[in-house]
């Protein structure tokens, strides 16, 4: 990334962003934050600490990603910021509309165009490339609290790569429930080593992580952790032989766009309750609509 | 079709209008004024410079304006806004010794030297709404009130100091060699945390969560058998040593409330049985906060006193990851964002199972009548 100077580009619409910073943090506070991702990206998957700041926006909305993404983040850069998949959902669209304010780069809906994808609960369904940065917002970043909630304890089980915990969990949700009973934030095993929470994404898009062109970085602001996945990383959702790792599948077709190979959304469409659905990655499914409407002239556009 | 997530940018600026005018209010009424606020408001001003941990009256006030009265929005304001300011130094520990005191009373003397001192408190009031303040606002009493300036304040010695010299209570003096201590908005939250962190995780605590905890403490989780050794308010000098002069000059000063709690504790085969304490120190006037920190500090000295671990109010890593408002409420609030993908992941899996659960009891039945 190149070096923010810290003149304000856009004087349009940005009046609040007077007297701030380039992207809203001062530079020491970027620098912290670089030096902890370059310690992430040298250990793969590991938790690196680092002293997150209070961001305008609460914790719990962001403020990892966000702090991420501003440490990053220049002039020459195009950013895409989805929410479940969406460019269009109003937390999406208010952190889109934080860093236009604060940086005046570039912002866009498609994929393709962005340098930097900031995400909640999604990993896009165009394939990334290794001129691009997913930045991840990461409500909990340690994919054992749930079995031992005390960070020490945890920070020793990582150490002795110890992660027969989760492994247990999972076992007995076989023995339950005849399969494993995590459908999102999966746990996954970066390059062989540290066991990594992959936010809240679905499972769907677990495998999307393996062996990424891009470079995967996962910011939890409140919990004040960094973790990263270095392009071309194999990354392992757990299983187990005879209970192979396996994403959800639907009986339907996207609605709109008629793919059968996107994550689907339902939504409620009467008082009848009946259903639709339709592709949760609002920009592939627009973008698979306008294809069809080149090809078919009569195709709907929305 | 596809409503429900389009037009976001819309209905956020429509929201930020609807926002301006509720805050507003009924405009037949005069507009509060951020001057009044910080006057007249000034224990909601205290806590949200307190929790906010920026000592700013003006900028306090202004948030509560903002937040239209909400004080953990107002404090999380000031927090944001914090987090822009240049770090510019540290200032030398402030001496509450010295301090020009408003307030200061003992629970645990009758009298003691520098003597016990009222000040204003809600604490002997009865609480009977006051309708004289509804009807014509402030009667003449509380306009005429001649404050009787204490002849020349003498230094009071802080209450523990005299338990001090006896040797009944724990020496708290700062070794040469001991640590600088971590400054919690510069350095991440890490276990085991030391003293020094605990109390800054404390001072910006939320009251209420310290309230609660504190009050668990007193009800039997953790005994801890607290008394008010001393809780005094009133003002303290701010000293800075700048580069350039190299000794320390005064640079303002500031309300604080603090709090010595005294405790007992039983000793070990090392220690005799003495007192011990628990620390509270709060801008403005917050007596309830800084009485509140100080028994939940001293609720966390349990592993450094040997004292057995029983009750959550005395597991360190419990109470420091959750006792932080502006973090408590955004994620709790963020339950309001959009959940649909992992909602939709698990309603397919609910699915799945009801659907195998039927299936096996169809089969049973079957086998049943096969039987």
């Amino acid at each position: 990334m190149n070096v923010p100077d810290t003149t304000m580009q856009t004087a349009a619409h940005d009046s609040a962003a007077e007297g701030y910073n380039f992207a809203y943090l001062d530079e020491q506070t970027k620098r912290m934050i670089r030096r902890a991702l370059l310690k992430a990206v040298a250990v793969p998957g590991y938790q690196v600490p680092f002293a997150s700041r209070e961001m305008p926006l609460p914790y719990g909305w962001g403020t990892g990603g966000i702090q991420v993404t501003a440490s990053i983040i220049g002039r020459d850069d195009t950013l895409k910021v989805i929410d479940q998949g969406s460019d269009e959902t109003t937390n999406a669209v208010n952190i889109r509309r934080f860093f236009a304010r604060t940086t005046g780069v570039n912002t866009t809906r498609k994929t393709s165009e962005a340098t930097i994808v900031q995400t909640r609960h999604r990993i896009p369904e165009t394939p990334l490339t290794d001129k691009q940065i997913l930045v991840y917002q990461v409500p909990m970043p340690e994919p054992l609290y749930r079995l031992e909630p005390r960070t020490a304890e945890c920070k020793k089980l990582h150490a002795l790569a110890d992660y027969g915990l989760i492994s247990v969990k999972l076992y007995e949700d076989i023995v339950h429930h005849g399969s494993i009973a995590t459908t999102y934030d999966y746990p996954v095993i970066v390059n062989g080593r540290y066991l990594a929470s992959p936010s809240p994404i679905p499972k769907y898009d677990n495998p999307k992580m393996h062996m990424n062109p891009a470079l995967q970085l996962f910011g939890a602001g409140r919990e004040q952790r960094i973790h990263a996945i270095p392009p071309f990383t194999p990354v392992k959702s757990l299983d187990f032989d005879d209970h192979p790792f396996e994403v959800q599948r639907w009986d339907h077709a996207c609605a709109l766009c008629g793919s059968t190979d996107s994550f689907l959304d339902e939504m409620i469409v009467d008082d009848a309750g009946k259903r639709m659905f339709v592709c949760s990655d609002s920009d592939y499914c627009h973008d698979r609509r306008e294809q069809q409407g080149t090809e078919n002239s009569e195709g709907e556009s929305a | 079709m596809y409503v429900a997530v389009k037009g976001g940018e819309r209905a956020i600026e429509a929201s930020w209008r609807l926002l301006d005018k509720a805050r507003r209010g009924d405009t037949q009424f005069a507009e509060l004024s951020v001057a009044q606020i910080r006057t007249q408001l000034r224990l909601a001003v205290a806590r949200v410079m307190t929790e906010g941990s920026v000592y700013d009256e003006e900028l306090a006030a202004l948030a509560i304006k903002q937040a239209a009265g909400d004080l953990v929005e107002a404090i999380f304001l000031l927090r944001a806004y914090r987090t822009t300011l240049p770090r510019f130094g540290y200032t030398q520990p402030v001496d509450t010794e010295d301090m020009r005191i408003e307030r200061r009373i003992s629970a645990t003397f009758k009298d003691v030297p520098g003597g016990q001192m009222l000040g204003a408190t809600y604490d002997y009031t009865q609480r009977l709404l006051d309708f004289t303040l509804l009807a014509q606002g402030d009667g003449e009493s509380a306009l005429n009130v001649k404050r009787t300036e204490p002849a020349a304040q003498d230094a009071m010695p802080r209450v523990v100091s005299l338990l001090d010299k006896e040797g009944l209570i724990e020496q708290e003096r700062v070794s040469e060699d001991a640590p600088e201590p971590g400054d919690l908005s510069r350095e991440p939250l890490s276990f085991p945390a030391s003293r020094a962190t605990r109390l800054q995780n404390l001072a910006r605590g939320d009251e209420g969560f310290l309230l609660a905890m504190g009050y668990a403490t007193q009800r039997g989780y953790a005994h801890s058998h607290p008394f008010a050794g001393e809780i005094r308010f009133g003002t303290v000098a701010v000293e800075m040593e700048l580069d350039e002069l190299g000794v320390a000059v005064e640079i303002g000063e500031i309300d604080v409330t603090e709090c010595q709690m005294i405790n007992q504790f039983a000793g070990s085969s090392e220690v005799p049985p003495t007192f011990t304490q628990g620390y509270g120190l709060a801008f403005g006037h917050s007596e309830r906060k800084a009485m509140a920190m100080a028994l939940v500090d001293r609720a966390l000295r349990a592993e450094e006193l040997g004292e057995t671990i029983g009750s959550p109010t005395q597991d360190v890593e419990f109470m420091l990851s959750h006792s932080d408002n502006v973090e408590a409420s955004g994620f709790v609030q963020h339950l309001k964002l959009p959940h649909y993908v992992d909602f939709q992941s698990e309603l397919e899996l609910v699915r799945r199972l009801r659907a195998k659960h039927a299936a096996r009891d169809d089969d049973n039945d079957q086998q049943e009548q096969a039987a």
